[in-house]
């Protein structure tokens, strides 16, 4: 059920600071894209702009289009909710609801749409826990807090939490940076079985990262502190880093500047 | 809630090298002993302020009880100057507390969906002004309040008091034979309009601290406004709202103007909520006092040892809710 | 809780598990429009029910408000969108329910207290006034206030003050766990006990008369807490690097509190003890009981009954005649603007001084 997003002219807007601009480009469907570039390139605000996470900030506001296949998310009529619904997200830090418990965590989601047997959602609860590695972990502490597991299966909670809708897309923003290198391990294989049932967009940081994980890789930089950010190229992970046709890649991912 | 803190007793205090010298051996210079001392002074000062509070309000009002020939929980009459003198606080009591329901009932959830309103739902350009206003209602005296309940308040509730009379008369609770409409009821609406600024106040800053990581994840997962709020910033601020009833229930209990200019007092109690009546304790001090003898104004003494009593329980359980939701925020920061 | 709350939506059988992206919505003007048209249908219903309190015509129209606007998005848009509109309304009308007596004693009060409002109202006492006929002033009573809150400030500012001190730059100890938890305590204190405790010591028990000074006791009692709190917020934000640099000069510790602590935190330190203020000169509980109210210009407040600000609203008040009243808004509005004016001129510091960072 993966789906294509087709991005065109899209520019993204702090009030009047436009921080990111013109930015088009296409993210295959089960696979994965990492965005990478320096600090302040916009490309969170981007990946935020995807579903419609961007407008939730104060005076935050968006130009251009945004295909999911052949509709328009930024369209007239286009209900956010729904938007948000059908393209999932997954944050910097972990953030499980602190009052829920393990199992309410990841039956948030299907429980706001009402889709709740309880059968139905035990089994789901069950194969989404599975799918983020972590069910042998917690399985026999399901009604424990969220907020009692360490960092990095925290973070396996919430993408749990987020695959147990069946989105369409995966957003992941830095979803490693605040883990140590084990946890990062574990959630890098973990993006590795996800993308043969979504399409998965990752921001990170950290290049090898990138290399690691993804197939496809754009970079995006900006001119000067306070210029929008703009997205210099998206081409195969292999290419970008071994023979990128910018320049600007080049020293990025070479170590000269970031 | 910045003003519950506790002392930084490890923060600032803690590197300075001069401190441990300057208690334990007093060879320090004169200065230092003199500041530290006026400084302890002063805090000692409060203390046996304190004490003397509950010493003196205590010695008062047991020589009143004493002399009470009527039982001082359960009477209903109050004529301390009477030889012998027979007073209870039986119908203080009621009133006091029922007058304060009333005001909670009211008071807390609006206040709460004002807190809501400021901290989630209006534009940024409204939401920095209204704290302001309702910081400053929040200064506005209670006496002010008691003029409006009087002289406006009052006359603009006949029509509601009539039209509750209506409909729920049958409930026994709700019958009115016409006249002033100066009854407890008023009492406990003035009183929600009065707490209304201070309980939003505290809910506000509360629901603004409410972690945005929880919000945006709850949002990511396709969650209305409003589901979002249930998610993450209620959980999050019960037990800030909770406290901050509290505090908003421990002026109530203990208002006394805004209550005396607004009911008109008798030792009954009424079944009806809108029939004129019955008193509260604050508003029964300050309506007796002046022709209160000796043993009138130790009668009157007696009662307000109950209320500083009440008003202490309520302010001591909030601050205990305060300080289990630091512990709380704390281990999941 | 939140989550047996969200449960029980109802299946969205259309098209589970993903919903379309495109969801009819009521279009953006319909919030306003309802409103309008509760508003209208609100005046309607009491005009033709003839119920005159407007008070009711508001709450049919708010309840009216309510209900269409969740009745019409659960026709158009779905259980869970009605939810969030009846969520948004209900949080509309709490905050409009809130407004309206606040904004109505803030106009009543302005609007009533301007008639009698004038130069020789602030300049006259009461003294011979006939209380049934208009005249008279405040003058006394500004004099009663000003002694009072002014002698109750000497007493509590310094001792407030110290405390803070002691607390923040001293106390590690049981006194100042014990400090911190009766400053709390006295927080909470209902201004009449505060002055019940002033009539059971100062009157009944040592025997001196009701006076301004007595009063000013019991409001120095009520100013404490709030003057050791403030403070003591105020002496925490003090960065400790200031402390240290100081004391590495060889600065002994009572002169880095008093030339470098307290001039950083000057600005807080006075915004607080300015609302301090501003909160105990409405209070007219303990006044009653300890100052006994006075119709005529008394300059010393150590001696004979006095009158002040707030009292002077209650008994106009309770003389209960129009020239009366009008006197007490007057005074209410006088009242209200020194407080208001104390509170924004205290913000004010509190920007200006705030330490730049």
């Amino acid at each position: 059920m993966a789906k294509r997003i087709d991005v065109s002219g899209l520019s993204a807007y702090y009030g009047n600071f436009r921080a990111i601009d013109d930015i088009s480009m296409t993210v295959e469907p089960r696979s994965v894209t990492a965005f990478i570039g320096p600090s302040g390139c916009g490309k969170s605000t981007f990946l935020r702009t995807l579903n419609r996470m961007h407008e939730v900030t104060t005076g935050g506001r968006v130009e251009g289009k945004v295909m999911l296949d052949d509709e328009d998310l930024y369209g007239p009529g286009v209900d956010p909710v729904s938007v948000r619904r059908t393209i999932g997200m997954v944050f910097q830090r972990p953030n499980p609801f602190p009052t829920m418990s393990i199992y309410d965590n990841v039956a948030a989601g299907l429980r706001l749409n009402g889709d709740a047997k309880k059968k139905d959602l035990d089994e789901i609860v069950e194969r989404s826990l599975k799918g983020a590695n972590l069910w042998n972990e917690v399985k026999d502490r399901l009604n424990r807090p969220g907020s009692g597991l360490s960092g990095g299966q925290q973070q396996r909670l919430c993408i749990a939490r987020a695959i147990a809708v069946e989105p369409q897309v995966l957003l992941m923003d830095e979803p490693c940076s605040a883990l140590d290198p084990i946890s990062t391990l574990a959630i890098e294989d973990l993006i590795g079985e996800l993308k043969s049932r979504f399409t998965i967009v990752i921001v990170t940081h950290n290049m090898q990262q990138a290399a690691r994980v993804s197939d496809r890789t754009a970079f995006f930089n900006l001119a000067e502190v306070g210029a929008p950010g703009k997205l210099i190229e998206i081409d195969d992970t292999e290419r970008i880093f071994s023979n990128p046709s910018v320049q600007a890649t080049e020293d990025y991912i070479s170590g000269r500047f970031g | 809630m910045a003003t519950e803190t506790p002392p930084a007793t490890a923060g600032p205090t803690a590197p300075q090298p001069v401190k441990g010298a300057n208690g334990a051996k007093g060879a320090t210079r004169k200065g230092d002993r003199i500041f530290l001392g006026l400084s302890r002074g002063s805090g000692i000062t409060l203390l046996v302020i304190m004490a003397a509070i509950a010493v003196f309000l205590t010695w008062r009002a047991a020589l009143a009880i004493n002399a009470d020939e009527a039982s001082f929980l359960t009477s209903f009459e109050w004529d301390a100057n009477a030889t012998p003198p027979r007073f209870g606080i039986a119908v203080l009591a009621f009133g006091t507390v029922v007058s304060s329901i009333i005001a909670m009932v009211l008071a807390v959830p609006i206040a709460v969906g004002i807190a809501l309103f400021i901290s989630h739902y209006a534009p940024r350009k409204l939401a920095t002004p209204l704290g302001y206003v309702i910081d400053l209602l929040a200064a506005v005296p209670s006496i002010v309040y008691g003029l409006w309940g009087a002289l406006f308040l009052v006359p603009h509730l006949t029509g509601l008091y009539e039209w509750l009379d209506q409909y729920l008369g049958w409930t026994g609770l709700f019958t009115y034979e016409g006249g002033a409409a100066r009854s407890l009821f008023t009492v406990g609406i003035l009183l929600a309009i009065m707490i209304l600024p201070i309980v939003t106040n505290v809910s506000r800053e509360v629901f603004r601290q409410s972690p945005k990581m929880q919000e945006e994840a709850a949002l990511a997962l396709g969650a209305t406004r409003w589901e979002v709020i249930r998610m993450s910033v209620l959980p999050f601020g019960r037990s800030g709202v909770i406290s901050a009833s509290m505090l908003g229930l421990g002026r109530a209990l203990g208002e006394t103007m805004a209550v005396a200019t607004v009911l008109s007092p008798s030792f009954l109690i009424k079944a009806s909520l809108l029939e004129p009546g019955g008193g509260t304790f604050a508003q029964n001090i300050a309506a007796g006092f002046k022709e209160a003898g000796s043993m009138g104004r130790d009668a009157l003494i007696a009662s307000g040892l109950v209320l500083f009593v009440i008003t202490l329980l309520v302010n001591g359980a909030a601050r205990l809710i305060i300080a289990r939701r630091k512990e709380y925020s704390g281990a999941n920061a | 809780m939140s989550q047996t709350a969200v449960a029980d939506a109802p299946v969205d059988g259309a098209a589970p598990p993903l919903p379309r992206l495109r969801q009819p919505r009521l279009p953006r003007w319909a919030p306003a429009g309802l409103a309008a048209l509760a508003a209208a249908l609100g005046i309607g219903i009491g005009l033709v029910a003839g119920l005159d309190s407007r008070i009711q015509w508001g709450l049919i129209a708010a309840a009216l408000y309510v209900v269409l606007t969740a009745g019409i998005a659960g026709a158009v848009e779905g259980v869970r969108q009605a939810k969030d509109r009846l969520a948004t309304s209900v949080i509309w009308v709490c905050f409009l329910l809130a407004v309206v007596p606040l904004a109505s004693l803030l106009w009543e009060t302005a609007a009533r207290g301007v008639k009698v409002l004038d130069g020789y109202f602030l300049t006259h006492s009461m003294s011979g006034v006939i209380t049934m006929e208009p005249g008279g002033g405040i003058y006394h009573a500004l004099i009663g206030t000003m002694e009072q809150v002014g002698l109750a400030t000497l007493i509590a500012a310094p001792i407030g003050l110290l405390t803070a001190i002691y607390l923040v730059e001293y106390g590690t100890g049981r006194l100042a766990k014990a400090i911190t938890f009766f400053v709390d305590v006295m927080t909470g204190i209902p201004s009449i006990v505060a002055g019940l405790f002033i009539l059971s010591f100062w009157i009944i028990i040592l025997g001196f008369g009701y006076s301004g000074f007595a009063g000013a006791l019991a409001l120095a009692i009520l100013m404490m807490p709030i003057v050791v709190r403030s403070t003591e917020e105020m002496l925490k934000l003090v960065p400790n690097e200031l402390r240290e640099a100081s004391l590495a000069l060889g600065v002994p510790k009572w002169k880095t509190i008093l030339k470098v602590v307290l001039p950083t935190a000057v600005g807080g330190i006075t915004t607080g003890i300015m609302l301090a203020v501003a909160r105990i000169a409405g209070e007219s509980a303990p006044i009653l009981l300890l100052v006994f109210g006075s119709a005529e210009i008394n300059n010393n407040p150590f001696e004979g009954a006095q009158s002040s600000l707030p009292y002077y609203i209650y008994e106009q008040w309770a003389l209960g005649n129009e020239p009366s009243y009008d006197r007490a808004w007057a005074a209410a509005l006088v009242l209200i603007a020194f407080v208001m004016i104390l509170n924004l001129v205290a913000r004010g510091i509190a920007r200006w001084k705030a330490p730049k960072h």
